[in-house]
């Protein structure tokens, strides 16, 4: 019994490891391969690529955060989009005070779409983002912030289930409805753009997109970790207990709205974290992020990762988003049939160990034409292609293995103790 | 099983006076009394909608009733408090459908229920002490789970749930333990193990079972309540209620 | 003070005729029956005067005979596409028709067919803009006379916006005769807004108070333009006891005006509230008896809007009656779609009611991205003209009959289902299941047939929602998404599972929402309206209408 423990737990916890092993790989490689490796060289990564892969890390890192309160808490946020905007928002408000008067305008106190609306001084919410300090903290204040307001009204009135994701879904829309508005100061319909310098260093150069890819993900393995503690805690087993049986929690004696709280403002926080990540690589942020699509996209890039799950979701979020680039570059008007193909058979499929399903349809549907287009145009692309099929054929079949495992981390032991006790609990029974 | 709560100053554990509930005119519970004393085992039983469960529910807090007083200890007023604040204050509920954790092993819904701080810092970086470790194996034997430590509870028999359940009731460390049905399911031998068990228990503590199974009733040996459309139709010993003409009319003699 | 007006008026009415009488021939009569024939005919002649000015004098007197050939020919006149010709050999005023070797001439006075000429041989009569006002004026004035009461409310309207002081008297005279007070009211505002221009000073100020006790918007300018200051606080206008009477009277105008603002966006709030009622009922059915968040029901709403656009495409002839076949034909094809959603998704998704919603939300998006690879833009959908125009009981206020319609639609929507489900055996089987699934099931009702009838029926009724819509707003890819978060929150808000919920969360957020808009604006109304609802759920979790029992707990 104890030795078959000691194997479970390097099974159990060997995906997630290799999964961070292969991320921390990555931090250290795509820069080496960048910055070393001559350009002619096929296994140059080009700065475009890294940036790139550097956002998906960003958004692997929104999935994690919802994850954590979907797939441990059972609070399906529609949402999660609006923390991320609001992080991105606040990381965005800082650059805009770091370009000075450099803009268009050259007013060394207010961004350009203020000048252009004519206004003559800052609003007092404005006050302090100068400072890097401040401004960080208000990435995970802000967010935080809404969250604990939010959480607090809906869990005190026991607000649950679809009742609460319709409403953390108006309230993303409600935001980007007012973010949209010129008057609310976030320059409306265009957002922020055209950033020069972050923490001195220019925004744009190869040094500071290649830190800026590090960071992500270094704050991605930091949150994967920090999530593993709290789930891995007595309390990931509250939370389970909330997911599985509110009410059983309550009467054993948990407060279900203080739990609930603390995880949604955690995820919240990396949420926003991600986003304010994200904002300096994208060199934009504008409300298009508080589309109820985009946050009902993220929980679709957990759903299919497997939600429950910690390196799932940061799959999902990488598989999808990479799938995603490639439609929206290859075939645009395919992208929303093949999206709307993963929401459908990924819900449907989600209980029946069908995962690989998804995932072989995603790749047949993907690999044909970039392959073939590949091979004649660009042979560093076809690399990469590889690798993401191979990773992506890999990950099918290990999820289809550990199907049990993508509805809940236990759910992994008791596949491998099923497996194991079968016998045995048929010899307990002659 | 170690501590001993009745102390002697507390007249009654549980005491219901005048309770009424309806919902949507219908009255579930109607001028309900009801007094338990410390260390006291007590059945209910009564037919399919006489409110067994609606009055499980007001004395847990998941339901608020709409007049009559509700009290734990002769002067705590369970009314104003919720389900939360009622277990942590020493009420402990079993459901009729066996509730555990299903996606948490035996042992961890063991470790969920253990008696302790709540609170959420604390669970965060909770950590097991010998004492309690030795606790939850103590448990698992009672309940005849040792064998199943690691194994899900959703993959547990409906029996084996339901002695889980009675578990992580007992390992609660509540001062009343409310046991719904905790026969159902069940084949002859768990029945009348769990009585005994239910009996060990109220050695200590005080328990309100509500059952239909007469023999397991009979097994509990212990006062009655029959509760009939939401009140109370009749109370004592099971021989003297089973011979109840009212009794035998609206309930056993169907 | 009345008679002075009236005299007053009669001098200048009588001035008016004397000098018309001076530019015309020698005239006496004037009813048509002594007229004599040459004489019309000669003033007809006059339309073609050599000046424009010829020609309004022309028409001045033409529209003070009250022969029943002047209202055509003034209109035809008026007409761009038609216009009055003359045709160049004689001189003969007609009207004339293309036909495929020139024109077929028309003589206006006899009707009499003068056969087909070179498209060169008969000449347009050039109209300025100066004669087309005194034209429109002139032919409001002269359908005063028409016997059907909308024509002349319509042309007492026109003549609201261009008066033609000319035409004082003819409007003193059909004033006097007009016994609708609505029509009669209009005309005197039309009479004021003549006289305030006059140099008699009790003239001025007797128009005023007509012009004060009116809220119609040309009548309100003149007030308010009468009571303006400059800077230094003085009024600009000349005459200091009209502007001091006019300032007097401007608050209660004011306060009469808000009044309307006020019904008008309680209306247009009512009018919201019918399309969320719309919107929401098929959820409310789907979310209440299956417990499934339907995410593709604004792709229904959708498809019931593209459906009416198909539907007027087949039949461009009948657009009119285009909306009759498009309601029963979207119930069916949103409702068919809705029944096939059900039997392939929805089935494994039972009791997995968040899984619904992202499986339905797939669907929603595909359903979208085919809308789109059919068409990107917007579809043209026509509005039949009996919904086209507005019901305007004075010109402060107004009420678009397309929006009336659709607000007794809405009702009688909510009303057939609630009838379907109070009074037929499906209705009782859904509700059984809405209350109590496992004890509906274990009576017999074939719970498949249910849901998926019941899924069938929520998305026809958003089929229908569709058709309603696409008479008010674009239909586009789009147009789904724009309303599915306002009716959730309608569902939220009201309870689920509850018609009449629904009927109050509907109402009740249109109406806020409205009432919300005009000061804080529509954004930040919305803000409101969401705090709002999530403050409300503190106090009722359940909405306004919650089922209660112990079976709706889980």
């Amino acid at each position: 019994m104890q030795h078959r423990s000691i194997l479970l737990k390097v099974l159990q916890t060997s995906h997630g490891t290799t999964l961070i092993s292969i991320l921390a790989a990555a931090i250290v490689l795509v820069p080496i391969l960048n910055l070393f490796v001559p350009e002619s060289s096929f296994l140059h990564v080009p700065t475009f690529t890294v940036t790139v892969l550097g956002k998906y890390l960003c958004y692997a890192l929104l999935a994690l955060a919802l994850d954590l309160v979907w797939g441990y808490c059972g609070i399906l946020s529609l949402g999660h989009g609006a923390f991320f905007a609001l992080g991105g928002y606040a990381m965005g408000m800082y650059l805009m005070r770091q370009i000075g008067d450099r803009g268009v305008y050259g007013n060394p106190l207010l961004p350009d779409f203020m000048v252009f609306l004519n206004w003559n001084e800052l609003p007092w919410y404005w006050y302090g983002f100068d400072n890097g300090f401040f401004a960080m903290l208000m990435v995970l204040l802000v967010p935080g912030l809404l969250a604990f307001v939010f959480g607090w009204l809906a869990f005190r009135s026991r607000v649950t289930g679809v009742y609460l994701s319709i409403m953390t879904q108006a309230l993303t829309y409600v935001l980007m409805q007012a973010f949209l508005l010129n008057d609310f100061g976030f320059g409306g319909n265009n957002g922020f753009t055209d950033f020069k310098d972050i923490f001195g260093a220019d925004v744009q150069s190869d040094a500071t997109r290649i830190a800026l890819f590090v960071a992500s993900g270094l704050f991605l393995i930091g949150a994967y970790f920090l999530c593993k503690f709290v789930t891995e805690s007595k309390m990931g087993r509250v939370l389970v207990s909330i997911r599985d049986a509110e009410s059983r929690a309550r009467f054993l004696g948990y407060r279900v709205e203080h739990y609930k709280l603390f995880v949604f403002v955690l995820s919240a926080m990396l949420a926003g974290i991600a986003g304010a990540l994200f904002v300096p690589q994208a060199g934009i942020i504008n409300p298009t992020q508080f589309e109820p699509v985009f946050s009902i996209e993220v929980v679709i890039w957990v759903a299919l990762g497997g939600r429950g799950t910690l390196y799932g979701a940061i799959i999902g979020g990488l598989v999808v988003n990479y799938t995603k680039s490639f439609y929206t570059g290859a075939m645009p008007e395919m992208w929303l049939f093949v999206l709307g193909g993963i929401f459908i058979i990924s819900t449907i499929y989600a209980n029946k160990g069908v995962i690989v399903g998804v995932i072989l349809s995603v790749i047949a549907m993907t690999i044909f034409q970039p392959l073939a287009q590949a091979i004649s145009e660009d042979f560093y692309q076809f690399i990469l292609l590889a690798v993401v099929y191979a990773v992506l054929f890999s990950s099918a079949i290990y999820f289809d293995r550990l199907y049990d495992l993508a509805k809940s981390r236990i759910a992994a032991t008791n596949w491998f103790t099923n497996l194991n006790q079968a016998p045995h609990t048929e010899e307990a029974k002659s | 099983m170690t501590v001993t709560n009745a102390s002697p100053e507390i007249k009654s554990i549980l005491y219901l006076n005048g309770v009424t509930k309806s919902f949507d005119g219908f009255k579930a519970i109607n001028n309900l009394s009801l007094d338990i004393a410390p260390g006291e085992l007590r059945a209910i039983i009564g037919p399919n909608g006489a409110g067994k469960s609606t009055m499980m529910d007001i004395i847990t807090g998941k339901t608020k009733p709409d007049k009559g007083e509700v009290r734990f200890k002769d002067n705590i007023d369970l009314t104003r408090h919720d389900e939360a604040d009622i277990a942590n204050m020493g009420i402990g509920r079993k459901f009729q459908k066996p509730t555990v954790i299903e996606s948490l092993s035996v042992w961890e819904n063991l470790d969920l229920a253990l008696a302790g701080n709540r609170n959420v810092w604390q669970t965060l970086f909770f950590k097991l002490k010998k004492a309690q470790h030795e606790r939850i194996d103590e448990i698992m034997t009672l309940i005849g789970l040792s064998e199943k430590r690691d194994a899900l509870a959703k993959n547990l028999s409906h029996g084996q749930k339901q002695w889980l359940e009675i578990g992580m009731l007992i390992i609660q460390e509540p001062e009343v333990l409310l046991v719904d049905e905790p026969a159902g399911g069940m084949t002859d031998y768990e029945t009348m193990e769990t009585a005994r068990l239910l009996k060990e228990i109220s050695e200590h503590h005080s328990v309100i079972v509500v059952e239909h199974d007469m023999d397991f009733v009979r097994a509990l040996d212990c006062r009655v309540t029959v509760l009939h459309e939401g009140s109370v139709l009749a109370e004592g010993s099971l021989d003297k209620v089973s011979s109840n003409q009212q009794v035998i009319e609206v309930y056993l003699g169907r | 003070m009345k008679a002075l007006i009236r005299i007053t008026a009669l001098g200048i009415g009588l001035l008016f005729t004397l000098v018309s009488f001076a530019q015309s021939t020698e005239q006496t009569e004037e009813t048509a029956e002594n007229q004599p024939p040459n004489k019309f005919a000669e003033r007809v002649q006059a339309l073609n005067g050599r000046s424009f000015n010829a020609k309004i004098k022309a028409i001045e007197t033409l529209s003070e005979s009250k022969d029943p050939r002047v209202l055509p020919i003034l209109k035809a006149m008026l007409d761009k596409d038609q216009g009055l010709y003359y045709r160049k050999s004689d001189d003969t005023i007609v009207t004339v028709e293309e036909v495929e070797d020139g024109l077929q001439l028309t003589d206006v006075l006899t009707g009499e067919d003068l056969g087909v000429v070179g498209k060169r041989d008969a000449r347009k009569i050039g109209i300025n803009n100066k004669v087309r006002n005194v034209l429109k004026s002139a032919i409001a004035v002269l359908e005063l006379g028409a016997d059907e009461k909308h024509i002349r409310l319509q042309s007492a309207q026109n003549l609201l916006k261009s008066p033609d002081k000319n035409l004082l008297s003819l409007l003193e005279e059909r004033a006097e005769l007009e016994d609708v007070a609505s029509i009669k009211h209009l005309l005197e505002v039309a009479i004021a807004l003549i006289k305030i221009d006059s140099d008699d000073q009790k003239v001025r100020l007797q128009a005023v108070e007509v012009l004060s006790s009116s809220v119609e918007p040309e009548a309100v300018n003149v007030v308010r333009k009468l009571a303006e200051v400059d800077e230094a606080g003085t009024y600009i206008e000349a005459d200091l006891k009209v502007a001091e009477l006019a300032d007097a009277k401007l608050k209660s105008v004011e306060t009469k005006l808000a009044m309307y603002r006020a019904t008008e966006n309680i209306f247009f709030g009512l009018s919201l509230g019918s399309v969320f009622l719309l919107a929401a009922i098929g959820l409310a059915i789907t979310f209440g008896v299956m417990g499934v968040i339907n995410m593709a029901h604004g792709e229904m709403i959708m498809i019931g809007a593209y459906t009416t656009f198909f539907v007027q495409q087949a039949m461009p002839n009948l657009i009119e009656a285009s909306l009759f076949v498009a309601i029963p034909l979207a119930f069916l094809v949103s409702g068919a779609v809705g029944v096939l959603i059900e039997r392939t998704i929805i089935r494994h998704l039972y009791g997995r009611p968040l899984d619904t919603l992202l499986a339905t939300f797939g669907v929603g998006l595909i359903l979208q991205q085919a809308a789109r690879t059919y068409n990107s833009n917007n579809v043209p959908v026509i509005t039949p003209s009996w919904m086209s125009s507005a019901w305007a009981p004075n010109g402060a206020i107004s009420f678009n009959y397309n929006r009336i319609y659709i607000l007794f639609f809405a009702l009688v929507v909510l009303f057939s289902l609630a009838l379907l489900l109070k009074k037929t055996l499906f209705g009782l089987q859904m509700r059984a299941v809405t209350q109590n699934r496992p004890m509906a099931s274990s009576m017999g009702i074939r719970q498949n047939r249910v849901d998926a009838l019941t899924f069938g029926l929520g998305s026809g009724i958003a089929g229908i929602a569709g058709v309603a819509l696409s008479q008010i707003t674009n239909v586009g890819p789009n147009l789904g998404s724009a309303y599915i978060i306002d009716s959730f929150m309608v569902v939220v808000f009201g309870g689920v599972g509850s018609l009449i919920g629904t009927f109050f969360g509907a109402f009740g957020l249109g109406v806020i929402n409205k009432l919300l808009e005009p000061s804080f604006g529509a954004v930040v109304g919305k803000i409101l309206v969401l705090i709002f609802i999530i403050l409300f759920i503190q106090w009722r979790p359940r909405g306004l209408f919650a089922l209660k029992g112990r079976f709706v707990e889980d």
